[in-house]
């Protein structure tokens, strides 16, 4: 059976959830190859990535490639598609996942299909894939024509599956050329942690917008009470009131949980791009002509400020 | 200090976009389309750094007769002088094949100080022409750009990542990618409008860049849209006016759906 090239995505060592996803679609598609690049294999790593599947990983260590942006993993995943011709190379779909996989796609002159909701062996061999475009309105079906189908994967696309594997490792030697390495990061202030799930993977998304008026402690509050991640509408985000990396929309994050609940935010075609795949959606707004309510499964026509505590509580009472 | 600025011609967002039923492709000519709104960030930047210097900013796009109409925006806004690559062979050519035409077209204009793009195209989205630009290019890569200096033959960027805000630099030339929080696009002025009239705008077809139909469109593409399906509208939900219960009815669904 061919190898599907999976990037692993994680932080020292800690796999994120999204590729044990993409673990689990690369079983519909070959035998999963982990790759590795980075510290934490041993110690972390390696016990996640054969918990979902993974029979083999490829572990590149050279520093370099780390400090170097996307172009070095790049050619680690090209050298990798040469000496394995893998049936498919899957990455996940983050800003740096999707620069990663066009560099690729480039290098071995192969198709690419970014942000894929859904990924599935194709009837004459090769990947099916499921895109949702326009703002969510449509759904699109496309196949990989030439070379080794690059495929991103969006968080929540898959259902992570345990199906133990061997992770049997192997160091890759890759050769990194001076070229890619032109742009480096010089200076990298990490973000205060917030306890709260990372957004585009969160099962259950918060998000204000204009009707917070820019107090966000009562959608915080109504967020924790679920364990939700807190997202944010463009205009709040435009006033400041809340950091770019949690705005939602075409701009921002595209999002697709199993529950979406938009606080004091309209609904313009710009945030419906960002969480119309989301699986139930719900939305407290004052005006009951908002966008929004066209998308619903429920709505309130209230006051946030007054709705969001009561419901806190009774979510609150209901958990004991 | 020269400057390029790639654009896009896109369907209006706010009208009803769709696809060709004859091939597949995203339908540029039966929906009113304009310039990415996007790409005004990365005409923006490029026009404050070359005010703040010297030299020109050259738009460049690939795309049919109706993207003159991104072109002209650009130029009303202060930029130059424009480039359109227009040829029927290029009609459904994907990422790769717009990345090749637009690196050749770079090129022929004369590998600037900086490339410049948008974030995204509005349509399709995929983020992903900067970076093959650079890698066809050769060029350092530079994305998603909140904040852009430009001193001493370097290129100096702040990035808000999700773990952290980064800096990153690389030297010139490079192919930078910007956001939208990066600046405030301008509207053309009354001059601006009048100027744009007056500047050159450049077509070139592929046989002026060297480039094969065959290299090229539809046929040539390395995906295939095999289907597309309109998502049916989402039922309209059940919509309660807050009494006084609101929040409480809020949290009886939320619970009836299992997600407490």
């Amino acid at each position: 059976m061919a190898e599907v090239l999976v990037l692993v995505d994680h932080a020292n060592g800690t796999v994120r959830k999204t590729t044990a996803e993409l673990l689990t679609i690369a079983r519909r598609l070959g035998e999963p190859s982990a790759v590795f690049v980075g510290e934490g294999f041993e110690t972390v790593a390696k016990e996640t990535l054969a918990k979902y599947g993974a029979a083999k990983v490829y572990r590149v260590e050279a520093p370099e490639v780390t400090d170097y942006l996307v172009a070095p993993q790049a050619e680690v995943l090209a050298q990798l598609v040469e000496k394995t011709s893998p049936a498919a190379v899957l990455i996940v779909s983050s800003s740096a996942g999707k620069e990663i996989a066009a560099r690729l796609a480039v290098k071995t002159e192969s198709g690419l299909v970014t942000d894929a909701v859904d990924v599935q062996a194709g009837e004459a061999g090769g990947v099916s894939t499921t895109q949702s475009v326009f703002a969510g309105s449509y759904s699109v079906k496309a196949t990989v024509t030439r070379g080794t189908p690059i495929v991103t994967v969006k968080p929540n696309s898959a259902t992570p599956e345990e199906s133990p594997a061997a992770a049997a490792d192997e160091v890759f030697e890759a050769t990194i050329s001076e070229a890619a390495k032109t742009a480096r990061v010089t200076e990298s202030k990490p973000k205060a942690a917030t306890g709260r799930p990372e957004l585009t993977e969160a099962a259950i998304v918060v998000s204000g917008g204009r009707g917070t008026g820019g107090d966000f402690a009562p959608v915080e509050e109504f967020a924790d009470s679920l364990g939700a991640a807190v997202g944010a509408s463009r205009a709040a985000v435009d006033a400041g009131w809340y950091p770019h990396t949690s705005q939602v929309g075409q701009t921002g994050k595209q999002v697709s949980p199993q529950l979406y609940v938009a606080c004091g935010i309209s609904g313009a075609i710009q945030h419906r791009a960002g969480m119309q795949t989301s699986k139930t959606i719900v939305a407290v707004n004052k005006d009951e002509e908002a966008p929004i309510f066209e998308l619903v499964d429920f709505g309130v026509v209230g006051d946030l400020f007054t709705v969001l505590p009561q419901a806190t509580e009774a979510v609150k009472a209901a958990k004991g | 200090m020269n400057i390029v600025v790639c654009v896009k011609y896109v369907p209006d967002a706010q009208s009803d976009r769709t696809f060709s039923d004859t091939d597949n492709t995203t339908d540029r000519v039966g929906v009113d389309g304009l310039l990415s709104e996007l790409d005004e960030y990365a005409v923006e930047e490029a026009l404050k750094i070359v005010e703040a210097s010297e030299g020109e900013v050259t738009v460049v796009t690939v795309g049919p007769d109706q993207a003159a109409d991104a072109l002209k925006k650009a130029l009303q806004m202060g930029a130059h002088k424009a480039v359109h690559v227009k040829d029927d062979a290029i009609h459904g050519s994907d990422a790769p094949a717009t990345s090749l035409v637009l690196a050749e077209a770079i090129k022929k204009v004369g590998t600037p100080d900086l490339v410049v793009t948008g974030m995204a195209s509005t349509d399709g989205t995929m983020s992903v022409v900067p970076a093959m630009l650079a890698e066809r290019l050769g060029l350092p890569q530079v994305t998603l750009a909140s904040e852009l200096s430009v001193d001493g033959g370097q290129v100096t960027i702040r990035r808000d990542g999700d773990a952290a805000s980064e800096t990153i630099v690389a030297s010139l030339p490079a192919v930078v990618s910007v956001t939208d929080q990066i600046n405030e696009p301008r509207y053309p002025s009354f001059k601006g409008i009048m100027a744009a009239k007056k500047k050159p705008v450049e077509q070139w077809a592929l046989a002026d860049l060297g480039l094969d139909a065959s290299q090229v469109g539809l046929d040539a593409a390395w995906t295939r849209v095999d289907s597309f399906t309109k998502r049916p509208p989402r039922e309209q939900g059940q919509i309660v006016k807050d009494e006084g219960d609101g929040g409480t009815k809020l949290a009886q669904f939320l619970s009836a759906q299992k997600f407490i």
